[in-house]
């Protein structure tokens, strides 16, 4: 049976999902229930300075996208920093942390950006027995308005500044939350990584209006007649997010920085394609705010599951597999030749990839075939470009087969079984002809 | 003695039991089934629809919020959308060559998606759909206010055109009002609908008149610019035995006009014992109606096997899932009679296939308060070819536009060649008609 405890940076957990920063990580209450449920971990809703806490508005705080069913696929927010008092909420990490002692507990924080701030909460929370803090850089909404979050996580200066703080400050491990509201995330981990933090984590939620009302007139969610950007997340924004952590896992400063992976996490196999990236652990939000915390079941017994066929026997023996093969453009094979090919056993005859393919695409499908209704690849126009199998409802109806030798019919060329790329490709105007003798 | 009553059932249950029947899908069922849709290119459903509605973009329309937008693309190709969506064996239709019937033996509820998206519209605005052209002041006779008829006054009027319609009984709707079982169009749907296609203006009905009774063919090619017949069918099927005139044994097609009028359920006469005679959808109708209506045993005898019956896997399961028992290969030998009254059935067991059907000597009788006639309706073939109309087979030929052998008459609905008697192929010949005829008085 394989073995899902996870070490990421000296905090232990029985397993490698924890619960992200955010809602369901505001108090004790859920907190417990998330244990009990057997989340390996939580990171605590971000705690602000002590005094007044923050307040939230009255109204409606997310709002979503749908697919099929009503089945939520993207999520915003409008909610702040935790808005409860911060000496209850050290108390219930206090006593949350000894009661789970084999359960990971990180802080998440956000003070002012100055150095007093940071000191004290630093050394407030080494008090409670947490064994991390998260670095919340990446709230885009309302605290970065007051230059905080999003604020400070998107000038790398600052980033660095704070981390070396709260290194200088505390034993604990700092982990860096890194905001995806950036043009390249890759300043941002750099800094990071130089003011000392032991890891990052990403993505925090992307500047999003998710719909707009069209009786109000205002976006949603709506407050008294206007609405403003919130941080959009769930299961349509992980592809961004495992573009960020691959940028972060291949760039050369970077390399080798723990990672843990945030984004629309919704199921094992998306867990197990963060950890392949390269992170240590992924944290979970959206899809417990959607299922509750039995989710988590299905996690571990998946991700145990395919590790166990697989053949392996920790989290480390795949994290990082799939980071050498994330490559620039410039260095895909261009010899390599696919074609699609349709099962006809398996095809129901929706026409999808024909009019997917004449509409939009290179007119490579049929449609009728000796009078028939009959959907047939044609070789001689197909590129290859994998439109048809994403829009077939069947699957594995057609799959991309490699045309490993001959001649590759539309092109009429030789299949060449060597590797070359653009960089030498003659039609590169940057590549310089080879001087004539 | 024939044990015959009514209110075997109050009218409340009865109320209750026939709306059970067939309960419309509700909003989020509606967008949980239109999901379900691949939306698929040159699609099946389309071809196999014999009014030819864009299926795969109404039910899209359905899925994005836009009910009333799917509604007109129904009603766009078929104006009757509404009753189809109510009456059509989609189950030999579009849902038969569903792509995901093929795939995974559940097609989309695309007769219950037509039925939520007709009823929303219906529903929510009175405004009519479809703007009538400016008139043109050429006129159209119609004979018969049935499906085929009102479809094609429908498209006449939308064209411009003035368009009478002459209608035998004291109401419009055809079979639509007085054919099809009262569970398939229960709150007087009919009648709505009628109101809704005459919504579009530029239609008079005269009721008490058809052919033979104050309408003649030569007057109508007198007075209107173009005729279209779609007079139905009728004449009803024969037994043949002697006592059939006793008491209890009665014509089908009447009871369930009989039914449908009726404002209480409960007063209408039902037996203990009922016996169904027939294989279409009206042996159906009459045979679940009737035992709805509660009656003990209800059964249907059919002359040859399940499969060769007209009325389709699906409605055969209905019937009996309803409790109706249906008996293959056994014909009416004789009609049991005391006191003036039918008491009971003979029946002879058949064999063979349908070219040589035959009786094998053997018998087997019931009980029978009721007998129900279930065997066909036939056409006004006399009155049809006394004014010199070609026909085929006793029905009106006609060509690819629905057009007569006579230059200025159109025929569609039962009362031609080669139609399927489905209300869906009637709206579609009324809907072809009136586009020949439009062409016609437009050239």
């Amino acid at each position: 049976m394989a073995d899902l405890t996870s070490n990421f940076v000296g905090i232990k957990s029985p397993n490698p999902f924890w619960l992200a920063s955010a809602p369901p990580t505001d108090k004790a209450y859920n907190v417990e229930r998330a244990f009990e449920a057997g989340w390996g971990g939580v990171v605590w809703k971000t705690l602000g300075e002590a005094g007044p806490p923050v307040v939230n508005v009255n109204g409606p705080r997310y709002g979503a996208i749908w697919g099929a069913d009503r089945r939520l696929l993207g999520l915003n927010n409008i909610e702040l920093i935790t808005d409860r008092d911060l000496e209850i909420n050290l108390k219930e990490i206090t006593e949350v942390k000894k009661r789970w002692p084999d359960r990971a507990m990180v802080v998440s924080l956000m003070v002012p950006c100055e150095e007093e701030p940071w000191k004290q909460i630093i050394h407030r929370v080494a008090e409670t027995g947490a064994d991390g803090v998260e670095l919340n850089f990446g709230c885009p909404h309302g605290m970065s308005e007051r230059g905080m979050g999003a604020a400070v996580g998107q000038v790398p200066e600052y980033i660095q500044m704070v981390t070396e703080w709260c290194k200088t400050y505390g034993e604990l491990p700092v982990i860096v939350k890194l905001t995806p509201n950036v043009t390249d995330v890759r300043y941002p981990a750099r800094a990071a990584k130089a003011g000392g933090a032991d890891a990052v984590s990403l993505i925090n939620t992307i500047n999003s209006i998710v719909s707009i009302d069209l009786d109000k007139m205002a976006p949603e969610p709506t407050i008294d007649g206007k609405g403003s950007h919130g941080g959009y997340c769930g299961p349509a924004v992980k592809p961004i997010a495992l573009h960020m952590v691959a940028d972060i896992a291949r760039d050369q400063e970077t390399a080798g920085i723990p990672i843990s992976g945030i984004g629309g996490i919704t199921t094992w196999r998306d867990a197990a394609e963060y950890i392949a990236l390269g992170c240590g652990n992924v944290q979970v939000c959206t899809a417990a705010m959607t299922y509750g915390f039995k989710i988590v079941e299905e996690m571990i017994s998946g991700l145990e599951a395919w590790m166990d066929e697989q053949g392996h026997a920790t989290i480390e023996d795949f994290r990082g597999m799939a980071a050498p093969n994330v490559t620039d453009w410039q260095y895909l094979n261009l010899n390599y030749v696919t074609k699609a090919q349709i099962d006809q056993d398996k095809c129901i005859s929706c026409g999808r990839c024909h009019i997917a393919c004449e509409d939009t695409s290179h007119q490579a499908i049929t449609n009728i075939v000796d009078g028939k209704r009959h959907f047939e690849v044609i070789d001689e126009e197909c590129v290859g470009c994998n439109l048809c199998v994403n829009v077939c409802p069947v699957e594995d109806c057609i799959t991309m087969v490699e045309m490993a030798e001959g001649t590759d019919p539309r092109t009429k060329r030789e299949i060449d079984p060597d590797y070359a790329n653009w960089t030498t490709h003659p039609n590169n105007p940057s590549v310089m002809p080879e001087a004539a003798e | 003695m024939a044990d015959i009553k009514s209110g075997r059932l109050d009218e409340a249950r009865l109320q209750q039991r026939f709306a059970e029947v067939y309960e419309p899908l509700d909003r989020h069922e509606a967008h949980v089934e239109s999901d379900r849709c691949y939306f698929c290119y040159d699609a099946p459903c389309v071809t196999a629809c014999p009014t030819s509605i864009d299926i795969p973009l109404f039910i899209r329309e359905i899925s994005v919020g836009n009910a009333n937008g799917a509604a007109k693309t129904i009603l766009d190709a078929n104006i009757m959308g509404g009753m189809c969506a109510r009456v059509c064996p989609t189950e030999t239709l579009c849902e038969e060559v569903c792509v995901r019937e093929v795939a995974e033996g559940k097609p989309v509820k695309i007769g219950e998606l037509q039925r939520f998206a007709t009823d929303n519209l219906m529903a929510t605005t009175d405004a009519h759909p479809f703007t009538r052209a400016a008139e043109t002041g050429k006129r159209v006779a119609v004979i018969g206010a049935g499906p085929a008829g009102l479809s094609c006054a429908h498209r006449l009027a939308m064209h411009g055109h003035d368009v009478t319609i002459f209608e035998a009984l004291p109401k419009p709707g055809g079979l639509n009002e007085f054919g099809i079982a009262a569970y398939k169009a229960m709150d007087d749907f009919a009648q709505a609908e009628v109101d809704f296609i005459l919504g579009i203006g530029g239609i008079d009905i005269e009721y008490g008149k058809a052919l033979g009774n104050g309408v003649s063919l030569d007057t109508l090619t007198a007075d209107y610019d173009a005729t279209f017949i779609g007079m139905g069918l009728p004449g009803t099927n024969e037994l043949g035995l002697d006592g059939e005139d006793a008491d209890g044994c009665i014509d089908a097609v009447d009871y369930i006009a009989q039914l449908r009028q009726s404002d209480d359920l409960s007063k209408l006469p039902v037996g203990r014992n009922v016996v169904v005679i027939g294989g279409g959808m009206t042996a159906i109708d009459i045979a679940a109606q009737t035992k709805l209506l509660g009656a003990e045993n209800v059964t249907i005898f059919y002359r040859r096997g399940m499969e060769n019956m007209n009325a389709s896997q699906y409605e055969q399961d209905h019937a009996q899932k309803h409790g109706v028992t249906i008996r293959q290969w056994l014909q009416p030998k004789a009609l049991h009679v005391t006191d003036g009254a039918v008491s009971g059935m003979t029946f002879e067991y058949t064999s063979g296939t349908n070219g040589s059907l035959r009786g094998t000597g053997e018998t087997v009788s019931v009980e029978a308060d009721q007998v129900f006639k279930a065997i066909g309706q036939t056409p006004a073939s006399d009155l049809l070819a006394a004014a010199g109309i070609t026909l085929e087979r006793g029905r009106i030929a006609v060509d690819a536009n629905r057009k007569t052998s006579h230059v200025k008459i159109w025929a569609g609905g039962d009362c031609v060649a080669g139609g399927e008697d489905l209300t869906v192929v009637s709206v579609e010949d009324g809907k072809l008609a009136a586009e020949d005829i439009h062409k016609m008085l437009s050239a």
